[in-house]
């Protein structure tokens, strides 16, 4: 059983993730959007979606910093149990505190307005749901365990299981311990990240930071540029 | 000096009777979908108005278009590259729908459906977006003829400049109408704010279009257009624009709401230009020499060092032809009786306009005048500051005296085929007061008044050598049959399709109902 949970569903879920992105990005550029409904209401997003993403920006830091980083390095570097303790709870409830009203707001704003109602297909409703799921999972973690309850190490465990799915050496045995709510926020993450190449959420990928650098307006060639512009006769291999 | 070849249009506003045909058919032919209810690539305003959007041209607002920053270098208005980052996840200068209008429908089918009875079966508007009733409160012609005005058109933003008195006085003197579409500008703004470099300005024509397999639905485009000329399709989440019908012009053929124009208004040629002037030209200090910056980036195709150089940049010889034949060019820069629209939002916008003598002719026959008298008319574009200033405002960054220059030309040219086909005489007076000679004149007065179709609109069609391209390109049309369902669940039902090669694109055909 532990293996299925905590190395088959992984894996499908990272192949579905990588896979689907693929089939997505070559089959439809089209739907490849934020789908943006701005139009339609913008008083409730003028609020909900920058308390949104910045507070999803900070948690994705947060989990950087927990899973991705060994204890050992930040212990390396002088950075106490307590003091990391400290730090993650801090930091990690504000960011949940922006996301859960981000988010709340968000979502009341796809209840209360009619137009944005209607602009909500099935595929949003369930990324809405998943993600809302997840995220509250992730509140029980950082706000009931470690900063009302008792406080759980998962960098000794959780942490050291997701590295090992990532460097495909699995060690199903570290989650078997965990409490169950990190084991259900794990799972539903990864029916999220399953979700992901099939949702609005591609436009992730497509954040324009190319755009610092680019040119101010941009000329295309409905043909391709002859290789030697300065003939007169150039325009004619556009016929190849 | 780098020659691009640009399609441009000239309006002669004198003739625009407001019939809306122009706008009705580029609907049919552009926006008649899903989610582009609200949406007209062209629309007629009656001025003064507040326009569609509503006060669109209040840049205080909206930060459309560009200006210039303390080191007096061009900067988009909403701001800098990193500050309009940050606003991606709300754009503050965003309108809503709002602001455009809800779009209506009916419900047609209790005409059909309702059983039989002694009275009439009546339907009720409702809302195009949800579905729910709704009232009808606004559209883009709302203000049709001034419907309306002494309530809402003081919030004309070009009146905010004029002094009280003019403004409490506007609706009673003057009136006209206004045709817009995109101006497929020389230094366009909505380009240049988009994140995703999914708009783009075409090196052949330089006609700007929104590429819609890249576009990211990041919206900065909708704000950063002063003429609020680009637009957010609400079930795609992505831009559209009006596309100057770019198939059309392909062939060699006018533009729908060219081709459409009752009062044959329209003009549409070539203009070549010089691509490395632009950005020095668009960043003149006085926003009143940007009239004259422009004109300066233009090339006159006579010229043999200019045909030269069109050549070098791959510019086939039958467009400079088409060039030296432009209608445009020859009321832009030859007779210069056509202005551009809001040149102080330093787009260098391509869609340029005769502004109208009418206002003039009204404010003199509504002063018990004889509006038919040169002289009387004379006085009045010189005294007569209410329509002047209205005039300038619009088309020369407040510099009367250009608008003053036009109009006066116009009923020169007026009065001088007046003298000469019914006295039989040839006006000297006048021939000098405009600077032109006889043969200058009439050809001017033929190209306003007689034009042909051949000769309103000197289109040269895209180069054969190009189908095969330009046939690939239109493959984001073509759907196989009815398309199919698209890809369920990622897109609004019945919005999408399958291209032919697999991929998912928008159905450009109507799937459902009429909207008003």
């Amino acid at each position: 059983m532990s293996v299925v949970l905590w190395v088959v569903v992984p894996y499908v879920a990272l192949t579905v993730f990588v896979v689907g992105h693929v089939w997505r990005w070559r089959t439809d550029q089209f739907g490849w959007t934020t789908r943006t409904t701005q139009v339609l209401e913008s008083r409730l997003l003028r609020l909900g979606s920058p308390l949104f993403h910045l507070g999803v920006f900070a948690a994705i830091g947060g989990h950087v910093l927990g899973l991705l980083i060994p204890k050992s390095w930040t212990e390396a570097v002088g950075v106490s149990d307590h003091l990391y303790h400290v730090v993650s709870v801090t930091a990690g409830t504000v960011a949940g505190v922006m996301v859960v009203a981000g988010l709340g707001l968000l979502l009341a704003r796809r209840f209360v307005t009619g137009r944005v109602r209607r602009a909500t297909t099935r595929m949003d409703k369930a990324l809405f749901t998943v993600m809302a799921v997840v995220i509250l999972l992730g509140m029980a973690e950082t706000v009931a365990i470690n900063l009302f309850g008792g406080g759980y190490d998962y960098r000794a465990t959780v942490s050291v299981w997701f590295r090992g799915v990532l460097t495909f050496r699995p060690e199903p045995e570290l989650m078997t311990g965990a409490p169950l709510v990190f084991q259900l926020h794990t799972l539903a993450a990864w029916v999220f990240i399953a979700m992901w190449p099939f949702t609005r959420l591609v436009h992730v990928w497509s954040a324009p930071v190319a755009y610092l650098w680019r040119p101010y307006v941009v000329y295309r060639r409905r043909t391709a540029r002859p290789a030697a512009p300065a003939a007169p006769a150039a325009r004619e291999p556009a016929g190849r | 000096m780098r020659v691009l070849a640009q399609v441009a249009m000239v309006m002669n506003l004198d003739k625009c009777i407001g019939c809306h045909t122009c706008s009705v058919t580029c609907k049919q032919t552009w926006t008649n979908r899903d989610g582009v209810e609200y949406v007209w690539f062209n629309n007629v305003e009656t001025k003064p108005g507040v326009g569609y959007p509503k006060r669109y041209e209040d840049q205080e607002r909206w930060h459309g278009g560009w200006e210039l920053d303390k080191r007096g270098r061009l900067r988009l208005r909403a701001g800098g590259r990193v500050k309009r980052l940050l606003t991606l996840f709300s754009n503050p200068d965003l309108p809503d729908l709002d602001d455009y209008y809800e779009p209506a429908t009916y419900d047609y089918d209790t005409l059909i459906s309702a059983p039989a009875g002694p009275h009439t079966p009546v339907i009720r508007p409702k809302s195009a977006i949800t579905g729910e009733d709704m009232a009808i409160t606004w559209g883009a012609n709302w203000e049709d003829d001034l419907g309306g005005a002494p309530e809402h058109a003081h919030g004309d933003p070009n009146l905010a400049a004029m002094a009280e008195k003019v403004r409490m006085e506007f609706d009673k003197t003057f009136m006209f109408h206004l045709p817009r579409i995109c101006e497929h500008c020389l230094n366009p703004a909505c380009v240049a704010a988009c994140p995703s470099g999914a708009m783009y300005k075409r090196e052949e024509d330089g006609i700007v279009l929104v590429d819609q397999d890249r576009c990211r639905g990041w919206r900065m485009c909708v704000s950063s257009c002063p003429y609020k000329k680009v637009y957010v399709n609400h079930k795609t989440g992505k831009a559209e624009k009006c596309t100057f019908c770019f198939p059309r012009i392909e062939a060699g053929q006018p533009t729908v709401c060219a081709e459409t124009c009752v009062g044959r208004l329209r003009y549409i040629g070539l203009i070549l230009y010089d691509a490395d002037a632009v950005l020095d030209a668009a960043g003149v200090e006085d926003p009143r020499d940007l009239l004259e910056a422009q004109r300066r980036v233009f090339l006159d195709p006579d010229d043999p060092q200019v045909a030269a150089a069109a050549r070098a940049s791959g510019i086939p010889e039958d467009w400079i032809e088409a060039a030296r034949r432009s209608p445009v060019y020859r009321l832009a820069m030859k007779y210069r009786v056509a202005l551009p629209l809001h040149p102080e939002y330093r787009t260098m916008p391509m869609v340029w306009y005769i502004p109208p003598l009418s206002p003039v002719l009204d404010a003199v026959t509504g002063a018990g005048a004889d509006a038919d008298d040169p002289d009387n008319i004379f006085h009045a574009i010189t005294d007569l500051r209410i329509p002047l200033e209205y005039l300038a405002g619009l088309f020369s960054a407040g510099d009367t005296g250009v608008v003053a220059g036009v109009l006066m030309k116009l009923s020169a040219m007026r009065a001088y085929m007046r003298a000469r086909t019914i006295d039989g005489k040839v006006s000297h007076d006048l021939l000098d007061s405009t600077g032109m000679t006889a043969d200058e004149m009439e050809e001017m007065y033929r190209l306003l008044a007689v034009a042909k179709y051949d000769e309103r609109y000197v289109i040269p069609p895209a180069h054969k050598e190009d189908a095969a391209a330009l046939a690939a390109q239109a493959d984001g049309c073509s759907l196989d049959g009815e398309g199919g369902p698209g890809m369920s669940g990622f897109h609004p039902e019945g919005l999408t399709g399958r291209r032919s090669d697999g991929r998912t694109a928008l159905k450009l055909f109507v799937s459902g109902g009429g909207t008003a």
